[in-house]
C-alpha cells in the first residue's frame, strides 16, 4: 500500500516538476511586475517626449521609446496590469457564473441539464471574438466592454467542464451513500462534488486566463479594447506596425511580453494538470 | 503439406484423415521454456519481474498457470508471444517446435504470431476494434499469413464463426463489436485465434470477465477445439476450480517464478509447497460449521519493488529457513507416485506427469499433510 | 444512419434559427434606437427621422425580423448604410479573399499537425517528441497577429520577398492573377495556421497515444501485425475521432482569427469589412456579416457531425459511444 500524499510531499513533487516550476516562475514575475508598476515605473507612462521619439535601446531607455517618445519599458511594465486585470475578471466571471450552472445541471439532470448544455453549445457556435466585436459595435470600444465579452464566453466553458467533472463524481458510490444518509443535493454538492472538481477547474482557469490575455490583446490591437492613455500590449503592437520600417524592434517587445505571459500560464497549467491528477498521485 | 480441400497449410504430424495428432511423445516439445527471466526498466531502476520459469509443452498438452495478481503469469504469456514492451529485457530460452524465439527480430516473430501461436485475452469487451466489422477482424490473420483474398477470407470467417458456435453467424459477420455480448465477443476472439490453426493457444483468463453461466460454455468450447486440432493449450487463471476441470497439468506461480508444478489430479491430492497448501486450504468448503473462520495465508503478497533475494514466500512461510531467504531455492523433484502414467512403455514417467516443487522443506509438509 | 442524420439536421436548423433571433435581438436591444447609434450623438432630429424611416423602425420588431429572414432565404439582403449596396453583394465580394485564405490556412494546419502529431506519438518520450511538444508549446503562446507582424518584418521588410500587405486581386486584368493572389495569401495563411497547428498537433499526439494503449492494439499485435501495420490499420481511424472534433471547433477560431489577420495585412476580406463597418457604425453590415459567419461555423459543425457518423459505426446503429 502506498502512503497517502501529505501537503509537504505534494509541495516537494511540485518543485520537481519542470513544467510547473518554469511556468510558475514566469507567472510570479508577471504578478511582481504588475504590482511594482502600481507604485513605480522608470518613467511615467503619460510622459511624451517627442525629440526622443523612436530611440533605440540605451541606458536611459532600456527598450527605447515609441513614436511619441514614451519609454517602452514603462509601457510594458504598466501594460502588465491591464493583462492581469482582464485575465482575473474574465476568468472570475466564467467561474462565478459558469461553475454554479454546471453544478446545477449536474445535480438536477433532466431538462435543466439539457437547457444549460444546449445554451453552452450554442455559445460555442458564436466565436468569442465575434461577440466581442458585436458588443463593441453597439456599446463602443473600451476595457469594460471587452472584458465583459471575453468573460461571457468563459461561462459556457466552465459550465461544461464543471458539469462533466461533476457527473463523474455523482456516479461514484460515496455520493450515493451520502444521499442514502439523508444529505440534500445541495449539501452533497458543496461538501463532496465541489472539492473533487476543484482540480479540473484550477487547471482550466489557467488555460482560460491565457486565452483571455490573448483575446484582449487582439481586441486592443484592433482598437476595440483598452483605450488610450491606458497602456495595453496589444495596442502597442498596432502602433508599432506603422513604424515597422523605422523601428522594427518596437513590434517585437510587446509581442514577447504577451507570448511570455501566455507561455508561463500554459506551462503552469500543464504542470498543475499532471500534479493534481489523482491517478498519478496514488502511484508515487 | 496442404489440405486437399481448402489449401490451408496443415501442421506437421497431423493425420489428414482423422485430424488427430500423431507425433510420438518423446519428440521435440511443442513449446519449451527454460529459465525464462524478464527484467523491467522502471523509474525505480531495473526490476526482475520473472525470476525463472521452466516448463515443456507437448502436442496436445493442456497446461494451467495459476497464481495471484502480480505473480507474473500474464508476463510469462506475453514473453512467449514476444509482446512485452520495449523496456523489458528477456533472457533464458523459449523454443517453439525447436525454434528459439528470444533472439528473434520482431519481423520474424510477426510471422509466427497468429499463425503458429495465438493468444486470447481477458477483456473481450475492449479486445476488438470498435470501428471494424467482425468479419474483417477475423479475416485479418488469414489475409496476413495465408494471403487470402477478401472473398475467401470472409467465407472462411463464416466457417470459423460457426465452428465456435456463434448463433446466427451469417448475420453477425457484418456486425460491429458493440452489437455483441461479452460471451459472443469472446467466441469471436477464439475464432480469430484459431483462424490459421496455430500450434499453441494461450488463454489469459479468458472467462474472468464473463457471466458465470457463459464461462462454462466458453471453456468447454476451448477444450473441444483444442482437442480437435491437437493444439497445446496454456490456460492462465486464478481460479482453482477451473484448473481442475480444464487442464491436465497445473503450474503454481508466486513471486515471479513457478513454485510447484504437477499433474492436476495429483496436485489436488497432495501439495508440496507451503504456498500451494495455503491456497488450497483457503478454499471455502460446503458443510462447515457455522462460525468457522475461513483459513487465510498470513501476511501480504510483496510488491514487485520489494521482492526478496530468495524465496518470495519467505515472510509468510511456516517452514522458512535462513537459506530460503538468501537464494531462490532450486526446483526439486517429488518422487514418482502411483499416479504416473506410463503410456509409452519406456518405464519412465512422461514429463507431463512429473511433480516439481521449489522448496527445500517440502518433505516436512508431506509429513504433516 | 438516417435517424442520426435527421436529428443532426434538425439541430442544425434550430441552431441557425436561434442564432438569427439572437443576432437580430442584440441589435434591437440598443442604448437608444438603431438610427441614433448609426448617426451618432450629433444627429439632427430630421436626419434621425429620415434614418428611422429608412430602417423601417416604425414597424414592429417581429415583422422586421420576418422581413429580414425572408429576404435572406430568398438571397436578398438589406442595404448597407455606408456603401449603399446590398450587403449580400458586399459579402460575396469579400468572400473571394476570405474563403481561399481560410482554406489555405486549414490545409496547412491539417497537413502539418497530422504529420507532427503522428511523429511525436510514434517517437514518444524521445528527443523528437520533446522537440515537437516544445515547438507546439511556443506556437500556442504566440498571438497570431504578432506572428503576422514578425513574418512581415522578416519576409517583407528585411528580405523583401513579398509586399507588406494588400491584395492584388485574382484576375490578371486588375493587375493580379492566380499566382500573385496566392503569394499575397501565403503569409496571412501561415500566421493563421500557426496556433491552430500547435493545438491540433497536441490533440493528434494524445489521441494516437491513447489509441495505441487500447486493448485492440494488443489483439492486433497478437495476430501478427507489425507496429507499422497496427498504426495505419487500427490506431489512426480510432484516433481521428477526437481529432476531427477539434478540427471542427477550430474552424470557428479560424474565422474569427481571420478578422484580425486581415486587418494586419490589409486584405479586402470579410474581416476587414466588419471592421470598417464598426468604424462607420454600419449596423446593417455588422448584423449580416455576423449572421453569415455564425452560419458558416454552424454549417461546418453540422458537416463534422456527419463525418463523425461515417467514421464511427457506433453512432450509425444508435449505440452509445464508449
Amino acid at each position: 500500500m502506498s502512503k497517502p500524499p501529505t501537503f509537504s510531499s505534494s509541495v516537494q513533487r511540485a518543485f520537481k516538476h519542470r513544467s510547473f516550476v518554469a511556468g510558475a516562475a514566469i507567472v510570479v514575475l508577471l504578478v511582481i511586475s504588475a504590482t511594482v508598476s502600481l507604485f513605480w515605473s522608470p518613467y511615467p507612462v503619460g510622459d511624451i517626449d517627442i525629440p526622443n521619439k523612436l530611440a533605440g535601446a540605451s541606458a536611459q531607455h532600456w527598450f527605447g521609446t515609441d513614436s511619441l517618445g514614451r519609454d517602452i519599458a514603462s509601457l510594458l511594465l504598466v501594460g502588465s496590469q491591464n493583462s492581469l486585470l482582464v485575465g482575473f475578471i474574465a476568468v472570475g466571471i466564467g467561474l462565478g457564473l459558469g461553475v454554479p450552472l454546471g453544478l446545477l445541471a449536474s445535480a438536477r439532470r433532466g431538462w435543466i441539464e439539457e437547457v444549460v448544455m444546449r445554451a453552452a453549445d450554442f455559445t460555442f457556435a458564436f466565436p468569442a471574438l465575434l461577440s466581442a466585436i458585436l458588443l463593441t459595435a453597439i456599446y463602443g470600444p473600451g476595457l469594460v466592454v471587452s472584458i465583459t465579452a471575453i468573460g461571457i464566453f468563459n461561462i459556457p466553458v466552465f459550465a461544461r467542464i464543471t458539469r462533466g467533472a461533476a457527473n463523474a463524481v455523482w456516479s461514484r458510490d460515496f455520493t450515493l451513500a451520502a444521499k442514502a444518509a439523508g444529505k440534500t443535493k445541495w449539501a452533497i454538492t458543496w461538501e463532496h462534488v465541489l472539492p473533487n472538481v476543484a482540480s479540473v477547474l484550477i487547471v482550466q482557469a489557467t488555460v482560460q486566463f491565457a486565452i483571455a490575455i490573448l483575446a484582449e490583446a487582439a481586441l486592443s490591437y484592433l482598437g476595440l479594447g483598452t483605450q488610450p492613455p491606458n497602456p495595453s500590449w496589444g495596442r502597442m503592437l498596432n502602433e508599432a506596425q506603422s513604424q515597422m520600417f523605422q523601428a522594427p524592434m518596437l513590434a517585437v517587445y510587446p509581442g514577447i511580453a504577451i507570448a511570455l505571459a501566455v507561455l508561463g500560464l500554459n506551462l503552469m497549467g500543464d504542470g498543475l494538470r499532471d500534479l493534481l491528477d489523482p491517478r498519478l498521485s496514488r502511484s508515487r | 503439406m496442404d489440405c486437399v480441400t481448402c489449401s490451408i497449410p496443415v501442421c506437421r504430424g497431423r493425420d489428414k484423415r482423422t485430424g488427430l495428432n500423431m507425433t510420438p511423445s518423446n519428440a521435440i516439445p511443442l513449446l519449451s521454456v527454460r529459465n525464462l527471466r524478464v527484467a523491467l526498466q522502471t523509474s525505480h531502476g531495473q526490476l526482475e519481474a520473472l525470476r525463472g520459469v521452466d516448463f515443456d509443452m507437448l502436442r496436445g498438452n493442456t497446461l494451467g498457470l495459476i497464481g495471484e495478481s502480480g505473480c507474473g503469469k500474464s508476463l510469462t504469456a506475453l514473453a512467449i508471444m514476444g509482446l512485452l514492451p520495449d523496456r523489458a529485457t528477456v533472457s533464458g530460452s523459449i523454443a517453439l517446435n525447436g525454434t528459439e524465439l528470444t533472439q528473434m527480430s520482431d519481423a520474424a516473430l510477426c510471422t509466427l504470431r497468429g499463425a503458429r501461436m495465438a493468444m486470447i485475452f481477458q477483456e473481450p469487451m475492449t479486445a476488438l476494434n470498435p470501428l471494424h466489422p467482425i468479419w474483417k477482424q477475423i479475416a485479418e490473420p488469414l489475409q496476413l499469413h495465408q494471403g487470402m483474398d477478401l472473398i475467401s477470407a470472409k467465407a472462411r470467417a463464416l466457417e470459423l464463426l460457426e465452428r465456435v458456435q456463434l448463433p446466427r453467424a451469417r448475420e453477425r459477420l457484418d456486425n460491429y463489436p458493440h452489437q455483441l455480448s461479452g460471451g459472443q465477443r469472446q467466441r469471436v476472439m477464439i475464432s480469430i485465434a484459431l483462424a490459421c490453426q496455430p500450434d499453441i493457444l494461450i488463454a489469459d483468463e479468458p472467462t474472468t470477465a464473463l457471466d458465470v453461466t457463459v464461462q462454462k460454455e466458453v471453456l468447454a468450447l476451448i477444450r473441444q477445439l483444442v482437442a480437435e486440432d491437437g493444439m497445446g493449450l496454456l490456460l492462465i487463471s486464478h481460479d482453482l476450480g477451473l484448473m481442475r476441470d480444464q487442464v491436465e497439468r497445473v503450474m503454481v506461480m508466486y513471486g515471479g517464478t513457478v513454485v510447484e508444478s504437477a499433474p492436476t489430479q495429483e496436485l489436488f491430492g497432495m501439495r508440496a509447497h507451503p504456498y500451494t497448501q495455503g491456497l488450497f486450504a483457503a478454499r471455502p468448503q460446503l458443510g462447515l460449521k457455522r462460525g468457522t473462520r475461513l483459513q487465510t495465508i498470513a501476511g501480504n503478497v510483496p510488491e514487485i519493488f520489494n521482492w526478496p533475494k530468495g524465496c518470495a514466500f519467505a515472510d509468510r512461510c511456516a517452514y522458512v529457513q535462513d537459506s530460503c531467504r538468501q537464494t531462490l531455492p532450486q526446483l526439486e523433484r517429488v518422487p514418482d507416485t502411483a499416479h504416473d502414467i506410463d503410456a509409452d512403455g519406456t518405464g519412465q514417467a512422461k514429463p507431463v506427469a512429473e511433480h516439481w516443487v521449489r522448496c527445500p522443506e517440502w518433505q516436512k509438509l508431506e509429513a504433516s499433510a | 444512419m438516417s435517424s442520426f442524420v435527421l436529428q443532426r439536421f434538425f439541430s442544425f436548423f434550430a441552431t441557425l434559427a436561434f442564432t438569427s433571433v439572437v443576432v437580430f435581438g442584440v441589435l434591437e436591444w440598443l442604448p437608444g434606437n438603431a438610427a441614433q447609434v448609426i448617426l451618432g450623438e450629433t444627429a439632427t432630429p430630421e436626419s434621425l427621422a429620415a434614418m428611422e424611416e429608412k430602417l423601417g423602425l416604425n414597424q414592429p420588431a417581429f415583422s422586421r425580423y420576418v422581413e429580414w429572414v425572408g429576404g435572406l432565404l430568398q438571397g436578398q439582403s438589406g442595404m448597407s448604410i455606408s456603401y449603399d449596396t446590398p450587403t449580400a453583394v458586399l459579402m460575396m465580394e469579400r468572400m473571394h479573399v476570405t474563403l481561399p485564405l481560410a482554406i489555405m490556412a486549414m490545409s496547412i494546419t491539417v497537413l502539418v499537425a497530422l504529420c507532427l502529431g503522428l511523429y511525436a506519438a510514434s517517437k514518444q518520450n524521445t528527443a523528437g517528441d520533446v522537440g515537437v511538444m516544445t515547438l507546439s508549446q511556443l506556437g500556442l503562446a504566440l498571438p497570431n497577429f504578432w506572428l503576422a507582424i514578425l513574418l512581415i518584418l522578416l519576409f517583407a521588410v528585411h528580405l523583401q520577398w513579398v509586399s507588406a500587405g494588400g491584395f492584388p486581386g485574382w484576375s490578371e486584368e486588375d493587375g493580379g492573377g492566380l499566382l500573385a493572389g496566392t503569394a499575397a495569401l501565403i503569409l496571412p495563411a501561415t500566421a493563421l495556421a500557426a496556433v491552430q497547428t500547435a493545438i491540433l498537433t497536441r490533440v493528434t499526439r494524445s489521441a494516437v497515444i491513447e489509441s495505441m494503449s487500447e486493448d485492440y492494439v494488443r489483439t492486433a499485435r497478437a495476430k501478427g501485425l507489425s507496429k507499422q501495420q497496427v498504426l495505419w490499420q487500427h490506431v489512426l481511424r480510432n484516433a481521428m475521432i477526437p481529432v476531427v472534433t477539434v478540427m471542427g471547433l477550430q474552424f470557428g477560431n479560424l474565422i474569427t482569427s481571420a478578422i484580425v489577420i486581415e486587418n494586419v495585412f490589409v486584405l479586402p476580406g470579410i474581416g476587414r469589412l466588419i471592421f470598417q463597418a464598426i468604424a462607420n457604425r454600419d449596423l446593417i453590415v455588422v448584423r449580416d456579416v455576423v449572421m453569415l459567419l455564425s452560419a458558416m461555423v454552424i454549417l461546418i459543425n453540422f458537416f463534422i457531425d456527419l463525418l463523425y457518423a461515417w467514421i464511427d459505426p457506433r453512432l450509425k446503429t444508435g449505440a452509445a459511444a464508449v
